[in-house]
């Protein structure tokens, strides 16, 4: 009998600031799209909110023993480097893994999420898919206003599973809809009618037909459906074809985040995960240069499973971001360049010594006297005990705000910089930036938890390190 | 096992100072060269009578040649130091230690910087290759977060905290405006402090000290050898200088209303010099106010006044040039500017012109003892000096 894999657990990231659909409109003069998009603030990228997603996905499994993670995204930021090994850093897994990227196509989301499945029917323990995408769109594009940014991730397994994949189908066509050169920013496509009649629609049509059959269940046996296509008239075509009832269909969370690109049909997956029943098919179906669909049975299992953090939090956690900051973020519109000097880049050397602390946020305690410091000292910060130390995770402790001080004259994407000195929950002093804040609402004793994010680009070199933000 | 001090064993016999500012005509050279010669014209002596300099510069120069080749100083030792914005004290301190060993009769310290040349606004740092993780604030910001955190330990409303601030300002500028060689030579209204443009909540840009290029420079003999130059030298009572473990920012419990290395440098020199009751034995001081917060806090490390009532004596005008203890009567860094290299001498320079009565308009009344302090790097991980000086031995 072929072994159970499944999703074991699952975490989701969506992007604090949102942009209002009005507010682009507003300044472009032209008609405005209902709702918002997610927006990943200045300071992230697909890399840094994979992490974030990572990182929930594995606090939600009580022993983890990842030992395969395959990240995806269209919008990697790296043109050579593996953006897995940095997940999987800052993610605290083993160097003992498998690790691999895929890119190129929003398929690529669905793609890792089977990949995964696939090492654990090769024999692999556990493996994580990560996916995550920072969608940009030219201004005045449709694509500016629909496009979201978001991440999801998914540790896949044989035991525990809360979510077994039942059947896949696959399908892969060469046709040309969607594309962008490599020294391109923005996205091109075809005209529409074409992609939806000769491709999208047929071929979303024929994987459902296929992995329901594989299935052995009707559209009607469908707890939730997730479906999912850069046309979205495609997905009306199909839906309206099974004949779906409107409860079925899952909400393409269009007016609150945007389409996430390569996250997306994962993201809408976790969105319904939280409340599926044991017994429920959820069949999830992308198509984007071919199309991939499979079918969930949710398990006994996942009637004792707690997300730490549901996607319907993530909405609900949000701050506004002006058109005009987006565009400077997404650095659209140049500016001023700043009257500091650039930043060196980060070094290969320190980096690789220190990679446990950088990505990992590991200081160290004394075990003389017990004392968590960080960064990670030889001698004791307090009783001054030399070499006693053993690692020590900070990244999933709270803190609070000892004090904080707001940064004009720092060059920022988005001033004022703020900077915060914390006291960690269990022990332990840093001082480091906060992002997703309001400045003028930060205040002395404030909670705030880590986040892995962006400091800067230096040389080509992205220096991922990790700062505090508002509880979320 | 102890600091022992050099009391009364080192004299200052000459001096030398450029004015502080916006030297666009004038290189490091051509600085340290104007600050040599009119330190060697001071003591009366001729550069080759010099037998050794500790050169103190953060930023501008590298290596002892960067003084020996512009002053053709003849193949003798020349020592550069840096120890972040207290580097000018710090030469003074090796200078001193130099001559009290019997090493060498004669030293210079010299300290110099040019900042105007870098193109941009405030300090730049020059950092080793590193992980890309150290924090990166601003120096503004990281000395702003005393401000919140001395108002709330002592109950002081944030609006009349701010205005304490703005009045140590308003003090440095009103010193500074008697001061021919000060980069600001202009009293600066209260209201124009206070409204100046934010710059780290809540202090804005008349709560940063000047940045500016500048040269000074001090010759130093044993003191018994001091009156064959002169007979009225000024003479080293203490020198202290603590690194600290930087636990500020690494050990829950440090709350940013004081600075522990300027609490250990002062009790040190203090116990060097035999001063018991700095209040009313400290004729005079220099200390590094550096941001308005930074001269608030000092006061009370420097045990001018005790702990949560400094601001008080500032509203009372204690530390006010016609105050019983004026502080920074040159105008301090606020208005004098500041130099790196060059500041913890130009402290010093001062103290030699108020210890001998040539301080002109803003000559203080006899002063018997005076202090200069010079800090480096931010609240919670910092170097801090504390010298204490007299005007006679004993």
């Amino acid at each position: 009998m072929p072994v159970m894999v499944g999703i074991v657990s699952y975490g989701s990231y969506v992007p604090y600031r949102r942009l209002k659909r009005s507010a682009i409109a507003q300044v472009l003069g032209i008609p405005a799209g209902k709702g918002e998009r997610a927006v990943a603030s200045f300071d992230e990228d697909s890399v840094s909110m994979g992490v974030e997603a990572a990182r929930d996905a594995l606090r939600a499994t009580s022993a983890p023993s990842v030992q395969a993670l395959f990240f995806a995204t269209t919008t990697p930021p790296y043109g050579e480097k593996l953006h897995a090994a940095i997940v999987g850093a800052a993610a605290r897994l083993p160097v003992e893994i498998r690790a691999a990227d895929s890119t190129g196509s929003v398929r690529a989301g669905l793609g890792a999420l089977l990949q995964a499945s696939d090492s654990v029917g090769g024999g692999a323990k556990q493996a994580l898919a990560v996916v995550a995408d920072c969608r940009l769109g030219a201004p005045e594009g449709r694509a500016e206003q629909q496009n979201g940014d978001g991440a999801v991730a998914f540790v896949l397994g044989s035991e525990n599973v809360i979510a077994e994949i039942e059947a896949s189908a696959s399908l892969t066509r060469e046709f040309l809809d969607t594309w962008r050169a490599p020294d391109e920013r923005f996205s091109h496509t075809w005209e529409e009618r074409f992609a939806l009649t000769q491709a999208y629609g047929p071929l979303l049509g024929k994987a459902v037909q296929a992995v329901l059959a594989k299935a052995k269940i009707a559209p009607k046996d469908l707890a939730r459906v997730v479906l999912d296509c850069p046309n979205p008239r495609a997905v009306d075509e199909i839906a309206r074809g099974m004949k779906l009832e409107a409860a079925q269909l899952a909400d393409p969370l269009a007016l609150t985040v945007g389409q996430t690109g390569a996250t997306h049909a994962g993201l809408m997956l976790a969105s319904v995960l939280p409340a599926a029943k044991p017994g429920d098919r959820i069949l999830v179906a992308t198509a984007a240069d071919g199309a991939d669909a499979i079918v969930f049975r949710v398990t006994d299992a996942a009637a004792h499973y707690k997300q730490p953090r549901s996607v319907g939090r993530m909405i609900e956690s949000k701050g506004d971001v002006s058109y005009g900051s987006y565009l400077k973020w997404r650095e659209i519109i140049p500016t001023e360049p700043p009257r500091r000097p650039d930043p060196d880049r980060p070094a290969g050397p320190p980096m690789l010594r220190s990679s446990n602390w950088k990505y990992g946020l590991f200081g160290s305690r004394c075990t003389a006297c017990g004392t968590p410091q960080l960064p990670p000292q030889r001698v004791c910060v307090k009783c001054r005990a030399f070499d006693k130390m053993e690692p020590y995770p900070f990244a999933d402790r709270t803190a609070r705000i000892a004090t904080y001080a707001i940064d004009r004259l720092a060059y920022s994407l988005n001033p004022p910089t703020v900077n915060v000195v914390l006291d960690f929950e269990g022990g332990g002093r840093f001082v480091c930036e906060m992002t997703d804040c309001e400045p003028e609402k930060v205040a002395i004793g404030d909670e705030v938890e880590m986040t892995f994010r962006k400091l800067y680009t230096a040389g080509g070199v992205h220096n991922y390190f990790w700062k505090a933000r508002p509880k979320r | 096992m102890a600091s022992n001090g050099i009391k009364d064993r080192v004299a200052i016999i000459g001096m030398g100072c450029t004015s502080f500012g916006e030297h666009w005509d004038k290189g490091p050279e051509d600085l340290l060269c104007e600050a040599a010669y009119e330190a060697y014209a001071s003591a009366g002596i001729d550069p080759d009578d010099v037998d050794a300099y500790w050169l103190g510069t953060l930023g501008s120069g590298l290596s002892g040649l960067m003084l020996s080749e512009p002053l053709k100083i003849q193949y003798k030792p020349v020592t550069h130091v840096e120890n972040f914005c207290a580097t000018g004290s710090e030469a003074l301190r090796q200078a001193c230690y130099a001559v009290a060993s019997g090493a060498y009769d004669v030293a210079m310290a010299i300290g110099v910087e040019k900042l105007k040349d870098s193109g941009f606004s405030g300090l730049v740092g020059n950092v080793p290759p590193n992980d890309g993780t150290p924090n990166t604030m601003t120096a503004p910001a990281s000395f702003s977060m005393l401000a919140p955190a001395y108002f709330k330990k002592y109950g002081l409303d944030p609006k009349r905290g701010k205005e304490v601030l703005a009045r140590i300002a308003w003090k440095n500028h009103k010193n500074g405006a008697k001061n021919p060689k000060a980069q600001f030579r202009k009293e600066v209204s209260m209201e124009t402090i206070l409204n100046s443009p934010k710059i780290a909540d809540p202090l804005g840009i008349m709560d940063c000290s000047g940045v500016s290029d500048g040269s000074a420079a001090a010759i130093v003999v044993r003191a018994e050898d001091a009156h064959k130059f002169r007979k009225d030298p000024i003479y080293i009572k203490a020198l202290s200088f603590v690194a600290g473990p930087g636990e500020g920012h690494s050990k829950s419990g440090y709350d940013f209303t004081t600075f522990p290395e300027v609490v250990a440098t002062a009790r040190d020199a203090y116990h060097q010099a035999g001063v018991t009751n700095p209040r009313t034995e400290i004729s005079m001081a220099e200390v590094h106010d550096c941001f308005t917060p930074t001269e608030l806090v000092l006061y009370e490390d420097l045990g001018f006044s005790e702990r949560g009532t400094a601001w008080k004596d500032v509203e009372e005008g204690f530390f006010d040039l016609e105050g019983k203890l004026p502080v920074n009567p040159d105008g301090g860094l606020k208005s004098f500017g500041h130099p790196i290299g060059a500041s913890g001498l130009r402290m010093m320079y001062e103290m030699w012109l108020q210890l001998r009565g040539e301080a002109g308009p803003r000559q203080i009344k006899a002063p018997k003892l005076g202090l200069t302090h010079n800090l480096g790097g931010l609240p919670g991980r910092c170097v801090s000096f504390v010298s204490v000086v007299g005007r006679e031995v004993g």
